[in-house]
């Protein structure tokens, strides 16, 4: 017996042991590729586009921050060039990581993200130094206006979240804004406080929520007709209020209420984050909590575990013993109110008025943050983010007094958000995994 | 516990699937449910699961009688069951599949490590070898039967129903499987036990109900022989083995060499395999599930992305080549998991016949489909390949298991082939049809078809093989004629080449097969 190959006792059921080998994936090289060309581009166009003698001031501490020895500066001018060829020189750098890394197999696990995230983060602040060259970026009020944008879109892409994970397709988040916002408005004027409004949004888009829920769930309709069907009728009903009783009596119905903003003390105080993290509405925390409670929440609670079994595999889930049906609703009306808050935002979250379609596509692009953000509540809250974020430079662009800054056409400006969003989403979206059963509507035998 | 079904009716339009059927098992005892495909075993079952909703007839627990309006009910009344079509979330884990609907955990968090553990200890003690992390999808049919099989033990039911849990074990694990079912048996479980394989009901089994055209229509003492009960089941004599005149094998018409595929993990799935197929001849691949049988199989079918060397079939390089464009050359193919990816559920029994062939004449020209010839070529293979069906318009998924596997059959040999690749070409069967396939894939060969089987059954592809290929962790082991020894089979699946096998056997070593393979009465 000494002519074994392997294992010398016969189990039927001996584990198969991987081999790795040095192979190449057919793509290897596809993402250095493309982080090379957009590295060489920033070279290009953000280097040598900045003219030599300009430079670019960033603001970072203000006057009054908490910032002990004045520990982060105020504002700091870096010679535009120079800053973009260094961040450019940089970011070349980390594609040669990757190439290297992907042409000799080497595994970089974690790392690997990381770098593209830092190359991201570098050839974004190119961007900005190109862009706003002989200006001055102030830094804390840029993510100040990205915070204001994002939280709608947040709100309403944990709506998606709660919504497609349980297997209902929720294309009427768009409708949950416009009623949340429409709901905070009408009850807090009447009432006479933001806090009245605070709660009658979340309330006033669950009309919404119920009719999905009803027409997906209960009778079955094809769910992005009825979401789309809800959308219009969000519009037809918030106008024609709009129209008729807030018009002819603002004062009783349509004011401009705002929530107070909640000022941590001393943290509030930190230079650059301080103010966008800590001086803000309730609405703003509410979101962040609401972000860890249900990421807690899908992924280590038995609710979770069965919210996914159900957008998985209904009918696996019915024979454990789980209430399809009623799981769904549950999630399309807590989904409905969430997004109720996101509309609440554009109203009482910023003080103004409820104006005629007022969420003007906003539900739309928080579906595509749910989608970016893989069905996460991080990856959507990331989206989100990322798509307030171009939102707040192209305002922030177009206000550039004229003979300083790259001079973008503003028509420009206005596409930059929508094709931030087209690319990211193309770009992942063979990656990103549906739940299986989203918008299949479960029939028992 | 008792259980009791009482006159137990259901329809499905306007066909009775269940007609009045009454049937008791008795606290500890091992009844076997026996019927053709399409009899009406699994709605009885899904009927006492609740699943489904009766149109007539009461069930009886402890002579109490009980009103299910879904599983939840029946679960809490203690009826557990392994479910003909795996009821598994696939992106979840083992340990998260186990756990649903059950979990451990305080104040509503999941207690992922207790159900860790839970699936470690069953599977210990079942001689199954399942980790609790691995996820479900990524797993071979054979491991997800053995997961479905641990959730439905871990819940500790009173009432235990088993339908084909063992369609896809090997036939160690069927072993093992039941010792387990021996053992609940003398805890005072009830099972009912449903499954084609005549020997393990005959190894098994307390009681036997044989149920025909939705009606019971007689019982049976285990004792009888395989002969006997096979007749019983499906109204006519059967044959059970297979006699086939020996191969006339003609030239090489596949030619594998140095085929390769890696996961995106740089894991290697296939190791540089070299294969030769002759036309008129049937080899066979035999070995551990998980071993590179699908990806072979996939590979040869182009389904497997990057796969590396080359494949000649007819002196045409197949490698780098579209599906479409293999199958127009002529392969018949049969994958190992129906469900997933041979039917397409929703589509009609007809559709799911041409699916492999409607953009081509004759049920197609251009962009227009001819519905006349593929209604003609689907009433025409359900009755050569006796699918039991209300209507060829009817949803495939409303088909028996056994059934949907004789469609699958049914479209990849439909139409002159050039190669045939099946994987458990008769999963979940019964006698008489697999008598029926096994017949319809030698004359395939008989016809100067080469041909190639897959099956964890080590019965089937012995039965129908003129040579064995054994596969171990992604290579070919090596390659045996038919007639090889049971025991060097086996041991050459457990990693042996053939002539370290054939001296340890010589030198008396044996496999857990055999045993099995003794005490039931084929090969
Ligand atoms: N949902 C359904 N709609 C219509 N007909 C159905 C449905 N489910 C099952 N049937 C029919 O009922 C009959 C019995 O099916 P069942 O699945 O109970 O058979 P079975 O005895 O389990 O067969 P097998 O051994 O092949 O699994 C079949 O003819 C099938 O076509
Ligand atoms: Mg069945």
């Amino acid at each position: 017996m000494s002519t074994l190959v392997q294992d010398p006792v016969p189990v039927a059921d001996a584990p198969v042991v991987p081999v790795r080998t040095s192979e190449r994936l057919r793509s290897w090289w596809h993402l250095p590729t493309a982080l090379t060309v957009l590295a060489l581009a920033a070279l290009l166009v953000f280097g040598l586009g900045s003219p030599a003698a300009d430079s670019t001031t960033f603001r970072l501490a203000a006057e009054g921050d908490l910032n002990p020895g004045g520990i982060v500066p105020g504002d700091v001018a870096i010679p535009a060039r120079v800053l973009a060829i260094v961040l450019a020189a940089l970011c070349l750098v980390i594609a040669g990581v990757l190439w290297w890394a992907s042409a000799t197999v080497t595994a970089l696990g974690r790392w690997r993200t990381a770098l593209v995230v830092v190359f991201g983060l570098l050839w974004v602040i190119a961007f900005l130094d190109w862009a706003f060259h002989g200006a001055t970026v102030d830094v804390g009020a840029m993510l100040q206006t990205m915070m204001v944008l994002a939280v709608p879109l947040a709100f309403g892409a944990l709506s998606g979240v709660l919504s497609e994970r349980s297997g209902v397709i929720n294309i009427a988040i768009e409708g949950q804004l416009l009623m949340g916002a429409f709901g905070a408005v009408l009850v807090g004027s009447m009432v006479g406080s933001p806090w009245a409004g605070l709660i009658a949004a979340p309330v006033m888009s669950l009309l919404i929520g119920v009719l999905l829920a009803l027409f997906a769930v209960g009778y079955r309709v094809q769910q992005i007709i009825v979401g789309v069907v809800l959308n219009v009728f969000a519009i037809g009903l918030t106008s024609f209020f709009f129209g008729t009783v807030m018009k002819q009596n603002p004062q009783m119905f349509n004011q401009p209420l705002r929530l107070p903003t909640l000022r941590i003390p001393l943290l509030a105080d930190l230079p650059v984050i301080g103010r966008v993290l800590f001086e803000q509405n309730i609405l703003v925390y509410l979101m962040w909590i609401i972000v860890a409670v249900l990421t807690v929440a899908l992924f280590r609670t038995r609710w979770g575990l069965r919210v996914r079994a159900v957008g998985e595999h209904p009918r696996a889930a019915d024979t454990v013993g789980i209430n399809v049906n009623g799981t769904r609703w549950g999630n399309v009306l807590l989904g409905s109110a969430v997004a109720g808050l996101g509309g609440a935002t554009l109203t009482i979250g910023t003080g103004v008025a409820f104006g005629e379609e007022m969420s003007a596509g906003k539900g739309y692009i928080a579906l595509a943050a749910m989608i970016l953000g893989r069905y996460h509540p991080v990856g959507a809250l990331a989206a989100a983010l990322l798509f307030a974020f171009t939102d707040a430079l192209q305002l922030r662009l177009g206000t550039l007094p004229t003979g300083s800054g790259a001079g973008i056409p503003s028509q420009f400006l206005l596409m930059l958000p929508y094709i931030v969003t087209l690319f990211a989403v193309a770009g992942v979206v063979g990656r990103v995994r549906v739940p299986a059963a989203d918008g299949v509507p479960y029939v028992k035998q | 516990m008792k259980l009791e079904l009482r006159g137990i009716t259901k329809v499905f339009g306007t066909f009775v699937a269940n007609d009045a059927i009454d049937l008791v098992v008795e606290p500890g005892e091992i009844h076997s449910l026996l019927g053709e495909n399409g009899a009406g075993k699994s709605t009885l079952m899904n009927v006492l699961y609740g699943l489904y909703r009766p149109d007539g007839g009461e069930i009886l627990l402890d002579d109490e009688p009980v009103r299910f309006s879904g599983p939840g009910d029946a679960m809490r009344a203690g009826i557990g069951m392994v479910h003909q079509h795996f009821m598994l979330v696939p992106p979840f884990t083992v340990a998260e599949n186990v756990m649903l609907g059950n979990e451990p955990g305080t104040f509503g968090f999941l207690d992922l490590a207790s159900a860790r553990r839970t699936v470690r200890e069953l599977s210990a003690r079942f001689g199954f070898d399942i980790d609790p992390d691995a996820v479900v999808e990524d797993l071979p049919v054979g491991a997800q039967q053995r997961v479905e099989i641990i959730k439905a033990l871990s819940r500790q039911a009173k009432v235990l129903v088993l339908d084909e849990p063992t369609a896809v074990l090997t036939p160690h694990e069927t072993d093992e499987l039941m010792g387990i079912m021996r053992q609940l048996r003398d805890e005072g479980t009830s099972i009912v036990f449903i499954t084609h394989k005549l020997r393990e009901v005959k190894a098994v089994a307390d009681r036997i109900t044989v149920i025909r055209r939705g009606r019971i229509v007689g019982t049976a003492d285990p004792s009888a022989d395989q002969t006997e009960l096979a007749s019983l089941m499906v109204g006519r004599s059967v044959a059970l083995d297979l006699d086939k005149a020996p191969a006339a094998p003609g030239e090489v018409a596949l030619e594998v060499r140095g085929l390769g595929v890696t996961d995106a993990d740089g894991v290697v799935l296939l190791d540089d395999v070299d294969l030769d197929v002759h036309r008129g001849e049937v080899l066979g691949v035999a070995g551990v599930q998980g071993n590179g049988q699908t990806e072979l199989t996939e590979a040869l079918l182009g389904l497997q992305k990057g796969a590396r060397g080359s494949i000649r079939l007819d002196g045409a390089e197949l490698v780098g080549r579209s599906t479409r464009q293999i199958l127009d050359a002529g392969v018949g193919f049969v994958p190992e998991d129906r469900t997933h990816d041979a039917l397409v559920p929703d589509f009609s029994v007809a559709e799911n016949l041409v699916l492999d062939q409607h953009h081509r004449a004759p049920y197609a020209t251009g962009v227009l489909l001819h519905p006349e010839a593929v209604r003609r070529r689907a009433t025409a293979e359900v009755e050569e390949f006796d699918v039991r069906t209300g209507s060829i318009d009817d949803a495939v998924s409303t088909l028996s298991g056994g059934n949907q596997q004789k469609v699958v059959m049914a479209r990849a040999l439909g139409r002159d082939l050039s190669l045939f690749i099946a994987s458990q070409p008769t999963r979940g069967v019964d006698v008489g049809s697999i008598e029926f396939l096994h017949r319809r894939i030698v004359a395939e060969r008989d016809k100067g078809t080469p041909v190639i089987i897959v099956s964890t059954e080590l019965d089937e592809v012995i039965q129908l093989s003129d040579r064995i290929a054994v596969m171990y962790r992604g290579g070919i082991l090596g390659i045996v004629p038919a007639d090889e020894d049971r025991d060097v089979l086996g041991l050459m699946m457990a990693g042996y080449t053939a002539e370290a096998a054939r001296e340890a056997v010589a030198a008396g070593a044996r496999t857990s097969d055999t045993t099995l393979a003794d005490e039931g009465d084929i090969v």
